[in-house]
């Protein structure tokens, strides 16, 4: 059992405003991002959540219970913080027993766990050592141990890999994703980045200045994002937007398409543009053009072997049935022009 | 090149070695005094140093007073003291450090500003309690006032070795089910172990030498060493031999544990300083 719900949630520090009221319902096993720029409130929201931030107003429940004045420790949720802040006086082994230890389970029963959680978490060689003595994705499985040890009706993870490098941030994400579907607990995960929203989510939560923007799940997100806020977060590279006449000819304020909605050409096309810098990924190009119909340079995704490079004319065709259209307060418009 | 940093190597030695001995040297002095018969003591320095050795002194002195009584008085006390204002200090300190509220930072300041009070100035006020409470002259109310002029002292340093300790590590305490009790007892108190030490040694040696409320506030049975040296300063006429004899006796088992905590005691202070 783990569903937890906001209800008309506000929460100040002093005079600011950090979250002016949000309502959120999360099932029992989902998987739930919140994600958003920098500041935006998301890891307020999940210390609401845990009980280390007091609500200014509302109320949050657990399992269907009033849990707003609830202290951390009798909400049995565990949380994996951004500095992994593991006990640096305790063996692994005793990191991943203090839970166990507080909830007073016999020595037995605890040794029990332990060996299965560290199985699970390749730590079996490692329980006798300090957090010290660790490497970043080592001490970052030891918090995930150490949260998993006393199945905890949700879990909750505060940007927990982003100390980490690039490789391992791609292999513990895939870790924490297989983590949920054994376990089929409810996590709570809070991001900047969103391509681990994208690629771990059940759920997204995106989040501006305390508000929720949109929330669904990553393909409603990506294709069907509600404002140009939300369609910009979501995806990488993030959408062009097109202004002034362009964007009239479909009725809308402004229009977005993604760069792989753009197909190119040496001869003829919509836009009219000139090649700028060309990124090779392999598999794909990424070509900035700039182009007179838009003040950014606008991005394309590319066939690697397209030809262009530094400095040539390009000739773009939108791919109409992907284009998102938006009316001047940024809302997107669904029905057809 | 090398000849050069050789001989200025030598020279800083012999400088730092000068200041040295020119800095202990009252200490030293009283050291050979202890040594030597009451009318050596009072001669010339070249008569000091030439005359003959003598323990006289040392067993007219444990003769004379109940030495081993007022060491154990300076022990109970300074260690009474110290870890009596532990017990209150470790979660005051705690309390400003993680969750300071709006007057914080002006309680902290006026706990050092009772510091900058001349005790004098509250000895009438301070002796007339303790006459009518019966603490006069007793262990128990001695512990009492060195705790409460340590306290703040106590709480300023426990505070700044808190501040250094990661949030983060006691809210996942918190989340792992640990109660206020547990948190401060398993997590935070280990953590600080090398902030807490270097501030119970150097408490023990600020309630050691403390002499303005021990020789006060005592007449003979809870007099601590510092009491005992004074005692030998009298109207009768200074005897110089006696009284660094006491002195050697009162101030060597404080600079025996200074010595072997020396390490603990500078690492402790400077903690925070280097990461």
């Amino acid at each position: 059992m783990g569903s937890i719900t906001l209800k008309n949630v506000t929460k100040s520090f002093d005079d600011v405003e950090v979250i002016p009221q949000v309502n959120i319902e999360i099932r029992d096993g989902e998987f739930v991002v919140f994600v958003g720029p920098s500041g935006c409130g998301k890891s307020t929201l999940l210390r609401i959540i845990a009980g280390l931030e007091d609500v200014t107003s509302g109320v949050v429940e657990i399992n269907n219970q009033d849990a707003t004045t609830l202290p951390p420790a009798d909400r049995s949720l565990a949380m994996v913080f951004q500095s992994y802040a593991l006990y640096p006086h305790m063996s692994v082994r005793k990191n991943i027993a203090f839970p166990l230890r507080m909830a007073k389970i016999d020595k037995a029963e605890q040794d029990k766990r332990i060996e299965t959680v560290a199985k699970v978490l390749n730590l079996t060689d490692y329980l006798e050592r300090r957090p010290a003595q660790l490497s970043g994705g080592q001490r970052q499985r030891v918090a995930i141990g150490r949260a998993i040890v006393r199945e905890p009706s949700a879990f909750l993870f505060d940007e927990p890999l982003s100390n980490l490098d690039a490789a391992l941030r791609v292999e513990m994400r895939l870790e924490i994703s297989e983590l949920h579907k054994k376990l089929g607990t409810t996590m709570i995960y809070v991001t900047h980045d969103q391509i681990e929203a994208m690629t771990m989510a059940d759920k997204i939560v995106v989040l501006q200045a305390g508000v929720i923007e949109q929330v669904g799940s990553p393909m409603e997100l990506y294709d069907k994002p509600c404002n140009k806020f939300v369609a910009g977060f979501i995806g990488s590279p993030k959408m062009n937007f097109l202004e002034g006449s362009e964007a009239e000819k479909y009725n809308a304020h402004t229009i977005g398409v993604r760069p792989e909605h753009i197909s190119i050409s040496a001869k003829e096309g919509d836009l009219l543009g000139t090649v700028g810098v060309v990124e090779h990924l392999g598999s794909d190009t990424y070509l900035h053009i700039s182009c007179e119909n838009s003040r950014e340079q606008m991005i394309v995704r590319a066939n690697a072997n397209n030809g262009f490079k530094y400095g040539d004319t390009i000739h773009l065709t939108l791919d109409v049935k992907n284009i998102h259209r938006f009316n001047n307060h940024g809302v997107c418009i669904y029905e057809t022009p | 090149m090398r000849a050069i940093s050789n001989n200025r190597k030598a020279l800083n030695t012999a400088i730092a070695l000068t200041l040295g001995l020119f800095m202990s040297f009252p200490i030293i002095w009283i050291l050979i005094l202890s040594f030597k018969s009451e009318l050596d003591a009072i001669g010339n320095p070249l008569q000091v140093l030439l005359s003959s050795w003598t323990l006289d002194s040392f067993s007219t002195v444990q003769g004379r007073s109940d030495y081993l009584k007022h060491f154990s008085n300076s022990v109970i006390i300074s260690l009474g003291s110290t870890f009596l204002a532990l017990l209150v200090a470790i979660p005051s300190a705690w309390a400003m450090a993680f969750v300071p509220g709006k007057q914080t930072k002006n309680i902290l300041m006026w706990m050092l500003s009772t510091k900058m009070l001349p005790p004098v100035g509250v000895l009438i006020p301070i002796y007339l309690l303790f006459r009518d409470y019966g603490l006069l002259d007793t262990r128990a109310g001695l512990v009492i006032i060195l705790t409460l002029i340590n306290l703040p002292i106590i709480i300023w340093m426990l505070y700044t070795y808190f501040k250094e300790i990661p949030v983060d590590i006691l809210e996942a305490a918190r989340m792992d089910g640990a109660g206020l009790k547990q948190e401060i007892l398993y997590v935070l108190t280990p953590m600080a172990i090398p902030g807490i030490s270097s501030t119970l040694i150097l408490n023990i040696i600020l309630a050691w030498n403390e002499a303005f409320w021990t020789i006060n506030l005592t007449a003979s049975n809870a007099a601590p060493l510092t009491a005992f040296i004074a005692s030998y300063s009298s109207p009768e006429g200074l005897f110089y031999a006696k009284l660094s004899a006491a002195s050697i006796m009162a101030i060597a088992p404080i600079l025996i544990m200074g010595w072997f905590s020396q390490k603990q005691l500078v690492r402790g202070l400077t903690f925070g300083a280097v990461k």
